[in-house]
C-alpha cells in the first residue's frame, strides 16, 4: 500500500503536472506523434488499398509486401531507424508509419475487393466512370471495414508510441522510461497507468466513431454476396 | 557498416540471448495454450462466460506492453516470472477466439455421428472435436507466436528480453552491429516458428492432405 501512496504522491505532486515535461505536455506529444503516423499512413495505405482493390490486380503482392514489414518488431525498428534520424520524433515516425500500413492496407483491399460486384455492375449501368464507381458506390459499401482497419492501427500506434521514449523521444512513455532509470515507482506507475488508460480510451472512442461514420442504412449485410439479387 | 568481427567474437552471446529468446516465447505460447484451453472449453460448455472472458482478454491486449511490465514490476519483481504474465496476457485474446471459433466451426453431422457410435462428451472432445478444430487453432498460434517474438524484445527494460536485451546493450554502447544481428534473427525466428506449426498442421491433420486441400 505504500506503493499506493508513492503514485498519488507523484499525480497529487504540483511539478508533475507543469512545464515541459509535464503531464499535459507528454499527452499532447503522444497523441500529436501517434496522429501524424496515422495521417501518413492513411496517405500512403488508403490510396494504394482502394486503388489494388478497385483495379483487382498486384493487390496480393502489395498485401504481401505490408505483411513481410508486420514481422520486424516495432521495438527493433525503432533501434534501427536511430542511427539514419537520430533522437526523437523523426525516429520514432517512421516506425509508427510501418506499424500503421499493414492493418490499413489489408483492410482497404479487401473491403473494395468484397463490394458486392453487382452494385458496381449497376453503376457502371448507370454511365458511372472508374471515380465514380470508387467514390459513389465501392468506398460508401466498403467504409465500414476500411475505418475498421485504420482504428486497428491506431491503437496498435497508440501502445508502440511509448516505446517512442527508447530513443529519447516524448510522449507517455518519458515516465514510464525515466521511473525505471530513476528507480520512482511513482511516477513509472503513474505513467504506466496514463498510457494504459489513453489505449484504452482510443480504442472505445474509435468505436464510437465507426459507429457514427457508417450510413444507417449500410448495417446490412452488403458485403459479400447480397441475400437479395 | 556491419562489424563482422564483433559477430565472431561474440558468437557466444548471441547464442545464449538466442535461447533465452526461445525460451521466453516457448513459455508464454505455452502458458497461453494452456490458459486459452481452459477458458475456451469453459466458453464453449457455459456460453455466457464468451462476453466477459473477451472482455478482460481484449482490455489486457490494449494495454501498452511496456506499461503493462511497468506495473508489474512492484508486484513481480524484475523477473522471468514478471515477463511471462506480461507475455500469457497478451496470447489470451488471440487464442481463446480461434479454439472457441474452431470448436464452433466443427459440423454438427460430426457431432451427432460421434454420440451416436457411443462417445462420451470428453472423448468426442478430444478425438473429434479438437482435431477438427486443428487449423483454427494452429492459425491462432502463428499469430500468437509471431507477435510474442516481438513483445518478448520489451522485456529487455525489465531485465529479460533475450535478443532484446543485446540489441538494448548494443543499442547504448553504439554497437548497431548487435542491433542489426538481433533484427535479423528475430524474424528469422518469426519465420521459423511460423513455418513449423504449418509444418505441425501438416502431419497432425492427414485427412486434409486426402482431400487434397
Amino acid at each position: 500500500m505504500e506503493l499506493l501512496g508513492q503514485v498519488a504522491g507523484w499525480f497529487g505532486d504540483g511539478q508533475t503536472w507543469l512545464g515541459p515535461g509535464g503531464i499535459p505536455v507528454r499527452i499532447l506529444e503522444h497523441v500529436a506523434i501517434c496522429a501524424a503516423a496515422i495521417f501518413v499512413a492513411c496517405l500512403v495505405a488508403l490510396p494504394a488499398g482502394l486503388g489494388f482493390g478497385h483495379g483487382g490486380r498486384g493487390g496480393l503482392v502489395a498485401l504481401g509486401a505490408a505483411n513481410v514489414g508486420r514481422a520486424v518488431p516495432s521495438y527493433a525498428l525503432l533501434l534501427l531507424l536511430f542511427p539514419l534520424f537520430g533522437l526523437g520524433f523523426a525516429t520514432a515516425l517512421p516506425a509508427l508509419v510501418l506499424l500503421a500500413i499493414p492493418p490499413i492496407l489489408t483492410n482497404a483491399y479487401v473491403a473494395i475487393q468484397g463490394v458486392d460486384a453487382d452494385l458496381v455492375e449497376a453503376g457502371r449501368a448507370m454511365g458511372h466512370g472508374e471515380l465514380q464507381l470508387l467514390a459513389r458506390i465501392e468506398l460508401p459499401v466498403a467504409l465500414p471495414l476500411i475505418v475498421a482497419g485504420v482504428r486497428t492501427a491506431a491503437v496498435q500506434v497508440v501502445a508502440t508510441a511509448t516505446l517512442a521514449a527508447l530513443v529519447a523521444g516524448g510522449g507517455l512513455g518519458r515516465f514510464i522510461i525515466d521511473g525505471f532509470a530513476l528507480q520512482d515507482d511513482g511516477m513509472l506507475i503513474g505513467g504506466a497507468v496514463l498510457v494504459a488508460l489513453l489505449a484504452v480510451a482510443v480504442e472505445r472512442g474509435t468505436a464510437i466513431v465507426e459507429r457514427r461514420l457508417v450510413s444507417p442504412g449500410l448495417r446490412g449485410d452488403i458485403i459479400g454476396p447480397s441475400p437479395r439479387r | 557498416m556491419i562489424d563482422w568481427g564483433w559477430i565472431a567474437r561474440h558468437l557466444d552471446d548471441i547464442a545464449a540471448a538466442t535461447s533465452a529468446h526461445v525460451a521466453l516465447t516457448a513459455v508464454a505460447v505455452g502458458g497461453g495454450l494452456v490458459v486459452s484451453a481452459v477458458l475456451a472449453l469453459l466458453i464453449h460448455r457455459y456460453r455466457r462466460a464468451y462476453g466477459p472472458v473477451t472482455a478482460i482478454s481484449g482490455l489486457i491486449y490494449t494495454i501498452p506492453s511496456l506499461a503493462l511490465f511497468a506495473l508489474l514490476v512492484p508486484i513481480t519483481g524484475l523477473s522471468f516470472l514478471t515477463a511471462e504474465i506480461g507475455l500469457v496476457g497478451y496470447t489470451l485474446l488471440i487464442l481463446v477466439r480461434n479454439i472457441v471459433a474452431g470448436l464452433d466451426a466443427v459440423p454438427p453431422e460430426a457431432h451427432e455421428a460421434a454420440t451416436a457410435m457411443g462417445y462420451s462428451p470428453a472423448g468426442r472432445l478430444w478425438r473429434i472435436e479438437l482435431p477438427l478444430a486443428l487449423p483454427v487453432i494452429v492459425a491462432g498460434l502463428r499469430v500468437a507466436t509471431v507477435s510474442t517474438i516481438g513483445l518478448v524484445m520489451v522485456t529487455a527494460l525489465i531485465g529479460e528480453g533475450g535478443l532484446g536485451q543485446l540489441m538494448l546493450r548494443g543499442f547504448t554502447l553504439q554497437n548497431y552491429t548487435a542491433v542489426g544481428v538481433g533484427t535479423v534473427l528475430s524474424v528469422a525466428l518469426a519465420v521459423m516458428a511460423d513455418l513449423l506449426f504449418i509444418g505441425l498442421l501438416w502431419v497432425a491433420t492427414p485427412w486434409r492432405r486426402a482431400r487434397g486441400r
